[in-house]
């Protein structure tokens, strides 16, 4: 069966660790860093990396859409 | 130290679904984190590449948090005074029918300072798209009261709550402007929610495409939080807003087509 696997890449820098993306993922893929960026603010990122599918919710939501999401076929 | 490169076989540029539209400019957004500002302004600039509109859309950006809306959409926009969005909005595509004309405007500015321009732009029927971003106070300037306030809500000059008895009712003014025969289009969406962005993305485009039947305005309101003035951090407040505004102020669709929804 064709399945989606994913990632997503967060520009760190413009995060602003609203948390908003984090409810918003399915999966339960993304966190907040303990350390922070250059704002002081706990950045997202893939803490599950294996979970994302692609599926752009987490970009969707983002307020200042600092999400970029890629997806691709597998076959499982 | 946490590095955000993603999984290297699947960041590829043929593997692409989402990034930032290039109509939204690179300038970080000056928005608290979470606040739905944000959000509405990807989604509007979303549409704008979309409709390949960008040289043909004229933006007029409100007094409010979105004041600096001009530096973050890539497209040409026009600052009018508080409140003053819909008149400003009205000369321009009066002057100039075939472009696609808009305002972004926050409660404050469309339902208090505003209001008179808003009622009669909308009663006339001016063929341009109206977004309303209710937070149901001022944001920018710390917190006030709002017309759009509910009952009981606390702000900075209603911190025991609004007192309906003494400062009045909350006012809906998207219910009150679809009552006039120039509204062509009247909503409400919300922006917190995968699903809830992606309907109000509908919205707006509709709102957008509206513009080129000539038969009236389009106002969608975005019901939205503003974390910083309510005291609550971005997801407290987005779950305040289901819990509270949600039941004022129900996202769906009041007017289609000239016609409000549920009346023959
Ligand atoms: C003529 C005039 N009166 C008052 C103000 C002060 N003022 C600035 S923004 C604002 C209200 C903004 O509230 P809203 O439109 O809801 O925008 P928000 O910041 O909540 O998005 C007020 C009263 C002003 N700038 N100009
Ligand atoms: S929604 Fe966007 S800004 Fe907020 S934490 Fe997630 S990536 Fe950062
Ligand atoms: S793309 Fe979907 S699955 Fe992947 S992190 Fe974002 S919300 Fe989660
Ligand atoms: S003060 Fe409120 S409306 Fe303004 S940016 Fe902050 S959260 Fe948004
Ligand atoms: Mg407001």
């Amino acid at each position: 069966m064709a399945k989606s696997k994913g990632s997503i890449i967060v520009d760190k820098e413009r995060c602003k660790g609203c948390e908003i993306c984090v409810l918003a993922c399915p999966t339960g893929v993304i966190s907040l860093a303990r350390e922070v960026n250059s704002k002081g603010y706990h950045f997202a990122y893939m803490e599950n990396p294996e979970a994302c599918t692609g599926c752009t919710n987490c970009a969707v939501v983002c307020p200042d859409g600092v999400i970029t999401v890629y997806r691709k076929k597998v076959n499982a | 130290m946490v590095e955000n490169t993603g999984i290297s076989d699947i960041v590829k540029d043929e593997n692409l679904v989402y990034q930032k539209t290039k109509v939204l400019t690179d300038k970080v957004m000056h928005y608290c984190p979470g606040c739905g500002h944000g959000t509405a302004h990807r989604l509007i600039a979303e549409v704008i590449e979309e409709m390949d509109i960008q040289a043909g859309t004229i933006g007029v950006t409100p007094v409010g948090c979105a004041v600096l809306m001009y530096n973050y959409l890539d497209i040409d926009m026009q600052e009018a005074a508080h409140g003053r969005a819909p008149a400003v909005a009205t000369a321009i595509k009066r002057l100039m029918p075939d472009k696609y004309v808009f305002t972004y405007q926050g409660d404050g500015d469309l339902a208090a300072i505003g209001t008179a321009e808003t009622i009669h732009a909308c009663n006339r029927g001016e063929n341009i798209a109206v977004f309303f971003i209710n937070n149901g106070i001022y944001g920018m300037t710390g917190g006030q009261m709002a017309p759009t306030t509910l009952s009981g809500m606390k702000s900075s000059t209603s911190p025991y709550g609004r007192d309906v008895q003494m400062m009045g009712n909350p006012l809906k003014m998207t219910e009150l402007v679809a009552q006039l025969p120039g509204t062509w289009y009247v909503t409400r969406q919300a922006v917190h929610t995968p699903a809830s962005v992606r309907k109000a993305k509908k919205a707006i485009r509709q709102a957008f495409e509206n513009q080129k039947l000539k038969k009236g305005l389009s106002l969608v309101e975005i019901v939205s939080n503003c974390n910083s003035g309510w005291k609550m951090s971005p997801v407290e407040a987005n779950k305040w807003m289901v819990e509270n505004m949600f039941p004022f102020y129900p996202p769906g669709d009041i007017k289609l087509e000239g016609k409000m929804v549920g009346k023959e």
